[in-house]
């Protein structure tokens, strides 16, 4: 089966590889292969001036590294995904918020990491736009987490005008004469 | 109170579906158990000792008769015909069969409720005063505001997998009986000078293994701000408190390892994107939810002098004066049902009692009652001249028990016969000191008391704020108790402090009455217990309770009744 991801709402193929440092790697030497790749922040932080030079890079944030220091970078680059290293870790939920909403960013914003079915509609919420879901899972059935729901209540990145200010609510009903709920 | 429109109904249906598929993904294998875990707790489900048990959200602690008599059918149909009432004005069922989950909230749903966030770690019930709306100290009424969190809160998506769970109360009046001090956040409704309404807002407060008073990162924060600057506070969290350790992922911990005035900085710093874009409340939606909580058509009724009229009866009369509280309108009272019967686990309402107070709230108060978070039901809205018929009723019930604020109005954790984190009984405990203590002369006599029992660590029972606290813990494989004197909550909140070595459950009556010598003796007229502990501190009781060895007395009620 050939490497695929979730991009938008539709199942591609994957066309960059994710650069992970193996324990005890050095960031300044380790081997950014050629092509498209996703490297981890401290690599692109050791090797930028080489990597700049290339247009096929990318960038990941772990959850626990902050989207402001790419900030003069930001969009350079055609993807940066945040990582989450276990489907509990919701860190990555306000990375992904921070980086579209404070910082702006309009490149494609990928998932990566413990990514199942059931964060996917939050994800898309806070701005990803594609999520390279966990490789032991149907990616079809993923797919289907993006669907859930058909209203929200509160803003974010996806909608920024919350319901109350998006539709005309009900009211109770002896302020309304259609009643109040269904 | 706030009814559903189309877009909350549908919120709500999707969500059935939604975890309906969680269930049978669970069931088929799809999900593991440990991925299904988060799923199952953000709808309430929690795996305890015996069985599932399901926590329903009763935001704010506001019910109709409708969705009491739910609740009613819930116990019988799905469970074991009672249902236990909570310290965060929320309803648990204890025996639950997973594949009925999705049905129950199917059953919910028609009544406008539902289990979301009532457990996991995400934004929970959103908590408040059980006289909202009726309390005569009452600046504004809380609970649109509480509303407009419930709705803001109810599967953000970036606060859906929080470092811990998260909770936030309201309160509105001059008096904090939300307990406001021991929430992640607490918030009181206050108008400045030129009569804007706004928050005080109170972060870090928490009980558990490190129980803390919140702090006031901001004396007031005008209304339409509510939803933008608590988002900035949860980013803040979500983003840098501890993953690393469960038990220092509260938000308290990062507070005060960041200080005050950095944690509010940071605060500020994100609020500075935030304040003033679509997020922020229009005045026509506050109008909106205000309108759901406008005063019930109240007759124009003088003030009656109940006792008076009845100072014969001296039950009655013992009655009036622990469970019926004030109310704003002239000629209404706020009646206390007390769900503190003496054999019986604080907090459990059978299914009878249950549609039995559904049916006095459609007669008496509006069709509405309220949870409160010391577990027991008010009735908000009764005629001060159907007080004695009221009462007369109830009595038949088990529901008028003169023990409102006293020493057997326990607040009490489910424990180790329901609970799969205690490491000790609290309801057997409960049990015993309220069939020592069942003389209603004494327990008028020791007056305001609040003795709170949890089973462990985690605090359920608010032990660490009760006039005295008790808390199970285990040693060595065995189960003792640990007591503390002079906590409190509401306006002068404070930590309770430990008199020392723990005791067996069968010392634990002896030790409470010890506890209340040292009081009696020692008591100023009019003092309160918890004011007498906090002017002398643990030293006299300490000195007193471990004076001379305390024998175990034989086996305690209730125990093992659950096993």
């Amino acid at each position: 089966m050939p490497d695929q991801i979730i991009k938008g709402r539709s199942i591609v193929r994957n066309e960059w590889q994710l650069l992970r440092l193996a324990e005890g790697q050095e960031a300044a030497s380790a081997e950014v292969p050629a092509g498209k790749v996703i490297v981890p922040l401290a690599v692109w932080e050791a090797q930028r001036e080489t990597l700049a030079v290339r247009g096929d890079i990318g960038v990941w944030l772990a959850s626990d590294q902050r989207p402001e220091v790419l900030k003069e970078d930001l969009q350079r680059f055609p993807v940066i995904a945040v990582d989450f290293p276990k489907f509990t870790d919701g860190r990555g939920y306000s990375i992904a918020f921070n980086l579209r909403m404070r910082l702006g960013y309009k490149g494609e914003l990928r998932a990566i990491g413990d990514v199942l079915r059931d964060q996917l509609f939050q994800m898309q919420r806070v701005g990803f736009d594609a999520y390279d879901t966990r490789p032991d899972r149907s990616i079809e059935d993923a797919l289907k987490g993006l669907t859930v729901f058909s209203e929200t209540y509160q803003a974010s990145v996806d909608n920024r005008i919350p319901l109350f200010r998006r539709h005309q609510r009900g009211t109770p009903a002896e302020h309304n004469d259609a009643g109040a709920g269904i | 109170m706030y009814q559903y429109d189309q877009y909350d109904h549908l919120i709500v249906q999707e969500r059935i579906a939604q975890y309906r598929d969680q269930v049978r993904r669970r069931l088929a294998g799809e999900l593991t158990e440990e991925e299904f875990l988060p799923l199952r707790l953000q709808n309430g489900l929690y795996m305890q000792r015996h069985a599932y048990m399901l926590r329903i959200a009763v935001p704010y602690g506001l019910l109709s008769s409708k969705q009491m008599r739910m609740f009613a059918h819930i116990a019988r149909k799905y469970d074991r015909g009672y249902g236990h009432f909570t310290t965060r004005q929320n309803i648990q069922f204890n025996w639950i069969e997973l594949e009925q989950t999705p049905d129950i909230l199917a059953d919910l749903a028609s009544v406008e409720m539902h289990a979301n966030q009532t457990s996991g770690n995400c934004i929970r019930n959103v908590t408040s005063d059980e006289y909202a709306g009726v309390a005569a100290d009452e600046i504004i009424d809380p609970r649109p505001y509480a509303e407009v969190l419930r709705q803001w809160s109810t599967f953000h998506p970036e606060f859906l997998a929080l470092p811990r769970k998260f909770k936030v109360a309201i309160n509105g009046a001059l008096e904090d009986r939300a307990a406001i001090a021991v929430h992640d956040i607490g918030l009181t409704v206050v108008k400045n000078e030129a009569g804007e309404i706004g928050f005080k807002v109170m972060v870090g407060g928490g009980m558990g293994r490190t129980p803390i008073l919140g702090s006031v990162i901001r004396e007031f924060l005008p209304r339409e701000h509510l939803l933008t600057y608590t988002e900035a506070i949860m980013r803040v969290y979500n983003q840098y408190g501890r993953r690393d350790n469960k038990y220092k992922a509260r938000i308290k911990i990062l507070l005060k390892a960041l200080g005050v005035e950095e944690f509010a900085r940071q605060v500020e710093e994100e609020w500075a994107d935030l304040k003033g874009t679509e997020q922020t409340l229009t005045l026509e939606e506050m109008e909106r939810l205000v309108a759901y909580f406008q005063p019930h058509a109240y007759e124009t009724l003088p003030n009656i002098d109940v006792a008076a009229a009845h100072a014969d009866n001296r039950a009655f009369a013992n009655w009036l004066k622990r469970n019926v509280k004030p109310h704003k309108v002239p000629g209404y009272a706020a009646v206390v049902l007390s769900l503190k019967k003496t054999g019986v686990p604080p907090g459990d309402a059978t299914a009878q009692q249950m549609d039995f107070m559904a049916d006095l709230a459609d007669r008496y108060s509006f069709s509405e009652l309220r949870v409160t978070h010391e577990q027991n039901i008010v009735l908000a809205d009764v005629e001060q001249s159907k007080l004695f018929a009221l009462w007369t009723e109830i009595k038949a019930q088990g529901l008028a028990t003169p023990n409102i604020g006293l020493l057997t109005d326990i607040i009490c954790c489910p424990g180790g016969d329901f609970c799969s984190l205690a490491n000790a009984k609290s309801i057997p405990i409960a049990a015993a000191i309220a069939e020592r203590f069942d003389h209603i002369d004494y327990l008028h006599d020791i007056g305001d008391i609040e003795l709170n029992i949890s089973g462990c660590i985690n605090a359920c029972g608010h032990h660490h704020v009760g006039s005295i606290g008790v808390l199970g813990v285990d040693k060595d494989g065995s189960e003792w108790y640990q007591v503390s004197i002079g906590g409190s909550q509401g306006n002068n909140s404070a930590i309770g402090k430990i008199i020392g070595p723990s005791f067996s459950a069968q010392q634990m009556p002896e030790v409470i009455g010890r506890l209340l010598q040292v009081y009696v003796r020692e008591r100023t007229p009019d003092e309160r217990f918890v004011d007498t502990a906090q002017r002398l501190g643990i030293g006299p009781f300490k000195d007193f309770v471990y004076a001379t060895p305390i024998a175990e007395a034989g086996r305690l009620v209730g125990e093992d009744e659950y096993a």
